[in-house]
């Protein structure tokens, strides 16, 4: 279970000469299961992501982890807490592979046989992968899926995964689900996914609609659900409606 | 002549080529200026220069899938030495060449092991070479090696160099150069780490007179602490040839790197590409390698590893 209270993050804005407030006291619990977030670009997913792996450290407020302050713990601390975080564009490295990365996220020597299970999720070849590096040379898309695959290896009781749609379009949604049950069934815990895609959002538990640093929605996927595809809906769905929120979703309507 | 090995020269055996024991095949092992240990085969012979300090490797034209062992070992401090070794690789040839440089030194005198190796690569054969260099011993005395390698490439060979200076070595001077005939091609990939006050310079030049010759010249570099990396590379193409230069260094710390690319095309048709990138370790890296529960400096070792593997 994860916990913020009154959580804000500030930014110096060089352009205004002040300060820019990219999450504005916010006060959050995230329960076991699967929790979708959403809202339109911009409006403080990923930062909220990076809030809760350690990357970025909040302005005010805290953060609780399994009812542990983990405001003041570092990436590494946390992540070994059991918190993993998928990053929206992964990292390219000269030199590691993809099984030496996997082999770190397991964190012991992975057999040959784990790491082409872990590939098969995401629906890689084992044998094209396993000895690639992590460079330049790989897609968008492979790396993408390397980047989930390092999730499936920690299979920790919190996951973040930010945006985990984008570059999937050879693969298949199902799959993707069913790497989240896995992880799920593994671990039990949260899986807190961002993401803009209908069918994503359908698999979740609870929905969070987050706007201008603000949260606009959080409930149940029966009660957020219909709002956001409504569009019309008013306020606070307004919020989202009159901002580029969802574009996924929207376009479905017409 | 069978070689016994004591735990020290078997360390270093270790870690400049990677045997745990004698090797098979031919070999020459030099330990402290003196012979300890050498094997000819049917095809490889290995004899003593007579005019000075080295030994003549000859490899018959049409030997395939053998391999050569002629690892320096240097345990005694304040030894200094100078030693000249010639390839002369027939027509037709695929082998294996490892040499390389341990020493151990214990002492306060310096220990310096200055190499020059000379390959004559017939035609059409191709060599693989491979060039380790390790230092170690709790001395005080300064671990000096400056390797120089010549290596003249007739029509249609094919040379890889690789030449690896992990750690311990204070400082080092490496001189390479090649000429390179018709259809010839040469691949060298260097890979360096320094540390404390160490200094490491290399200088590469290769010569393509041949058409459709070609060199491929890759240096990959972490410089720690205080020391100091230069990198020169000059290919000069006076034919229809491609070249290829490129030098990617990570920079730790206060220390220096220093990249200085040269190239010279004297012919119309000579393609000539340097690429040189000198930068700290991402950020990105670090973080995301944090994220899979590595600390800092845990995360740093894995990126380092990686880059010079």
């Amino acid at each position: 279970m994860l916990e913020l209270r009154n959580v804000s993050y500030l930014v110096d804005d060089e352009d205004q000469g002040n300060q820019k407030e990219i999450i504005k006291n916010i006060d959050l619990t995230i329960e076991d299961g699967f929790t979708a977030i959403t809202g339109p670009n911009g409006g403080g997913k990923s930062t909220l992501a990076k809030l809760v792996a350690g990357i970025i450290t909040p302005t005010s407020g805290q953060i609780f982890f399994n009812g542990e302050d983990i405001t003041g713990l570092s990436i590494t601390e946390r992540s070994r807490k059991g918190i993993t975080f998928a990053f929206q564009q992964p990292v390219r490295f000269k030199g590691l592979t993809v099984k030496d990365l996997l082999k770190i996220a397991a964190g012991k020597d992975v057999s040959l046989n784990e790491v082409c299970n872990y590939l098969s999720e995401v629906g890689l070849c084992a044998k094209e992968y396993i000895d690639r590096e992590v460079n330049a040379s790989l897609s968008g898309g492979e790396l993408k899926r390397i980047e989930i695959a390092m999730a499936i290896a920690r299979k920790t009781p919190l996951t973040l995964f930010d945006e985990p749609e984008a570059g999937i379009d050879l693969w298949s949604f199902q799959n993707l689900i069913h790497v989240f049950e896995n992880i799920h069934e593994h671990a039990g815990g949260s899986i807190i996914i961002i993401s803009h895609q209908e069918r994503i959002l359908n698999i979740a538990d609870r929905i969070i609609v987050l706007a201008a640093g603000e949260i606009k929605e959080n409930g149940t996927k029966e009660e957020v659900l219909p709002k956001l595809l409504a569009g019309a809906a008013p306020s606070p769905v307004d919020a989202v409606e009159t901002t580029p929120a969802c574009p996924t979703l929207l376009n479905k309507m017409v | 002549m069978a070689a016994e090995l004591t735990a020290i020269q078997k360390t270093l055996l270790e870690n400049i080529a990677d045997l745990h024991e004698v090797p098979t095949g031919a070999y020459n092992i030099r330990s402290n200026g003196g012979m300890l240990g050498r094997n000819t085969t049917a095809n490889i012979d290995i004899v003593t220069k007579t005019d000075k300090p080295g030994i003549d490797i000859i490899i018959k034209p049409g030997t395939k899938n053998q391999s050569v062992h002629i690892p320096v070992l240097i345990t005694q401090t304040g030894l200094k030495e100078m030693v000249y070794n010639e390839f002369f690789i027939g027509e037709d040839c695929d082998v294996v060449i490892v040499a390389g440089c341990g020493i151990h030194n214990a002492g306060d005198e310096g220990s310096e092991h200055s190499g020059i190796h000379t390959f004559h690569v017939g035609k059409n054969s191709k060599v693989k070479y491979v060039e380790k260099h390790y230092g170690t011993g709790e001395g005080t005395g300064e671990r000096v090696m400056n390797p120089s390698t010549e290596i003249y490439m007739e029509e249609g060979s094919h040379l890889e160099m690789e030449t690896i200076q992990i750690e311990g070595i204070n400082s080092t001077e490496r001189r390479t150069y090649a000429k390179v005939e018709a259809d010839a091609s040469i691949v060298i990939k260097e890979k360096i780490m320094t540390h404390d006050n160490q200094t490491a310079t290399t200088d590469f030049k290769a010569e393509l007179v041949g058409e459709n010759s070609s060199a491929d010249i890759v240096s990959r570099s972490v410089a720690k602490n205080h020391s100091k990396q230069t990198f020169k590379s000059n290919i000069i193409g006076s034919n229809a040839c491609k070249g290829h230069s490129e030098c990617d260094a990570i920079i730790m710390d206060q220390a220096i790197v220093e990249a200085i690319p040269e190239l010279t095309a004297a012919n119309i048709d000579a393609s000539l590409i340097h690429e040189a990138a000198i930068g700290k370790i991402a950020g990105e890296q670090l973080i995301k390698l944090m994220t899979l529960g590595l600390t800092e400096s845990e995360a740093e070792e894995q990126i380092i590893n990686g880059f010079l593997k």
